[in-house]
């Protein structure tokens, strides 16, 4: 009979063989597994974003979030070129991304341009010179939201109603001068919200101050949020349904309304950063957020739901999540969201035309402090 | 001998030249170099959103020339010193019944649970004043229940000096209790004993012999209020800019770090002149 001893280097042997073997396709894995860096607001490189396109590609996304356009361009003339693949960008943002050289030519032909709305074609912000630099993910219109137990839709059909008595201590603002001046522009009658002379700019100096015995607090996004589901606010102009999309998932009843003065239009899009060394699995990244697949998934983000500009994405909106989609103005038919800007009553957000940002950011602060 | 004693004389001021050396360190690497690098921040320019070292003056005259800063300026001293005087007066027979009127194990436990509150973060505890303070809150409900409209509670005055008071208060009672504690006893006798009743005790012996700690107590109570960020936006609701809130606001839009180190440094000046102010106060002769 032969005895068979376990001495203690041949079990801590045989334990290292296994460990390895267990372990061999998980290295192996990971060795293959490419990193992609992403510059993006909030909420674009979670899981229900981008998990699909990292399984398919075998690529982690790695992103780092900014909170504002200013921010983004101030963290990419600190970094060296090639530091970020993908590039998330408001469309207000994008020329100065071109003008500061941040960002990759784009060729149309990779990109699923014939399965977007015409308006998307060649969105005004994203091109210079005839070329294409970044391809639009999704947008989203800003008006008044509001809590439809104090306010109703009707109600809120003109922004007039801010300054209404009863409303009163419950009017809150964004902290952000750029959409809130903008739609109170809107309501000046200006036809170019951001384009406005020196008398427009004065007037709307004016209303804004007007404005503010009315207002309650000026909230970031978490504030926003708990403000309007608590009832501490009941309107807020200057922001919508990437608002009010994410407080309706939670069960209040909140909406946004684009009222009769028009409303705001902000536009999301990706480009490629310049010197990056992954340009070509950035370049499949964009190509499947513009996928009828992508765009259903960018349309309910978890972060907050957007419009998209792609009609196979819209189709699919309206048969799988119809009660999303109609909140967000995708459904057939008149005042749909692209029916909206078809009639002009959707503006585009930009940065100030005719005065200094400096001095639309200046007014916000002693607005604040009246 | 001589060369013995001058060994020892050198061992002993080496020795305690090594126990010197970690304060200077840190003022130098922790207050003198970024102060330094502030103030040089603060004539830099901004080009293309990026920060560029310059040598110009345009940022000093863009903040002191602007009413929203000054307006900032006024309301946060206004807070700042609300808050502290506030803190101040509550603390004070608090820390009165620590010190003359508890025994030694009730007075250690009542100042360890004055420490309690630094255990949790200062911004959760202002979001869970939040949910009192707020529409469908706690205090809303229970007023609205006995038939009091006491109207909104959050981004309000009062909601402001809820959120200092928390910030500050334990701190004030720690101060206040730590100098009454240190009292000389006798003093109180004496004054008994010359035929003082209790209110010309506590006003003319007690009060004035604690007053360092009294003032001490209220100019901590003023810095933090004074550089207080967390209040002002999820109590006051950003309604009332403090100077806090315009150095963010400054830095959000535009990038622009040198103006806000302006900011910052009217904030460094003003809080070093009323340290300097309320210490001289503190242990001036009566």
């Amino acid at each position: 009979m032969v005895k068979t001893i376990l001495t203690r280097r041949a079990l801590l042997k045989s334990g290292v063989i296994t460990a390895g073997t267990l372990a061999m396709p998980s290295i192996v894995r990971a060795q293959s597994v490419t990193e992609m860096t992403m510059l993006a607001w909030y909420g674009q490189a979670e899981p229900d974003a981008v998990a699909q396109f990292e399984e398919l590609h075998n690529v982690k996304i790695t992103p780092k979030y900014y909170v504002g356009g200013e921010q983004m361009l101030a963290l990419l003339a600190q970094s060296p070129p090639g530091t970020y693949d993908l590039i998330h960008a408001d469309a207000e943002y994008v020329q100065q991304l071109v003008r500061a050289n941040f960002v990759e030519k784009l060729d149309p032909e990779d990109y699923h341009f014939d399965d977007f709305y015409p308006e998307f074609h060649k969105f005004p912000g994203h091109w210079h010179n005839d070329e294409l630099y970044a391809v639009i993910s999704r947008f989203g219109f800003l008006g008044i939201s509001h809590n439809l137990d104090a306010v109703s839709v009707k109600e809120a059909s003109s922004y007039d109603m801010l300054w209404d008595g009863k409303h009163k201590d419950k009017v809150g603002h964004f902290d952000w001068h750029l959409p809130n001046l903008g739609v109170l522009s809107l309501r000046d009658g200006n036809s170019d919200p951001y384009d406005i002379g020196g008398d427009a700019w004065s007037k709307l100096q004016d209303t804004t101050l007007s404005l503010k015995p009315q207002v309650r607090g000026f909230y970031d996004y978490g504030g926003v949020l708990s403000s309007l589901k608590s009832g501490e606010v009941t309107v807020m102009p200057g922001i919508g349904e990437w608002i009010t999309g994410v407080l309706r998932r939670d069960g209040a009843n909140v909406t946004t309304t684009i009222p009769e003065q028009g409303g705001i239009q902000f536009t999301e899009s990706f480009s490629i950063g310049r010197g990056s060394r992954k340009a070509d699995l950035a370049r499949k990244f964009i190509q499947h957020t513009s996928s009828p697949d992508g765009q259903f998934t960018l349309a309910n983000l978890n972060v907050f739901p957007a419009i998209i500009p792609s009609k196979v994405g819209w189709e699919r909106m309206i048969s799988e999540r119809p009660d999303d989609a109609r909140h967000l103005g995708i459904f057939k038919g008149d005042g749909n969201s692209i029916d909206l800007i078809r009639k002009g009553r959707i503006h585009i957000r930009q940065l100030p035309v005719q005065q200094d940002l400096a001095d639309w950011n200046d007014f916000w602060s002693a607005y604040k402090s009246a | 001998m001589t060369t013995l004693i001058s060994i020892r004389r050198l061992s002993r001021l080496a020795y305690g030249g090594l126990w010197s050396l970690p304060l200077p360190l840190w003022l130098a690497g922790f207050f003198l170099g970024p102060m330094i690098l502030l103030i040089w921040l603060s004539f830099w320019d901004v080009r293309n959103f990026l920060l560029t070292p310059d040598f110009q003056i345009e940022n000093w005259q863009k903040m002191l020339s602007a009413d929203y800063f000054w307006a900032a300026y006024l309301r946060t001293t206004l807070i700042a010193l609300s808050a502290a005087a506030l803190a101040s007066l509550i603390a004070l027979p608090c820390a009165l019944a620590i010190s003359f009127f508890l025994g030694l194990k009730a007075r250690m436990v009542v100042l360890g649970l004055f420490v309690v509150p630094f255990f949790t973060s200062y911004l959760v505890r202002i979001y869970s004043w939040q949910i009192y303070l707020t529409e469908n809150g706690i205090i809303m409900k229970t007023l609205a229940a006995i038939g009091i409209d006491s109207g909104s509670l959050l981004n309000t005055p009062f909601a402001l000096m809820i959120g200092l008071v928390t910030l500050t208060l334990p701190l004030v009672i720690v101060i206040q209790s730590i100098s009454m504690l240190s009292l000389d006893k006798t003093l109180i006798d004496a004054a008994y004993n010359l035929g003082c009743g209790p209110r010309r005790v506590l006003f003319a012996t007690v009060l004035p012999a604690v007053r360092p700690g009294i003032v001490l107590g209220a100019l901590f109570a003023f810095i933090f209020s004074f550089g207080d960020f967390v209040t002002a936006t999820y109590l006051g609701g950003g309604k009332f800019t403090t100077l806090s809130i315009l150095i963010a606001d400054t830095v959000k839009s535009g990038q622009q770090w040198p103006r806000a180190a302006v900011v910052a440094l009217v904030m460094i000046a003003t809080l070093l002149i009323s340290a300097l102010g309320a210490i001289s106060y503190a242990y001036r002769r009566a």
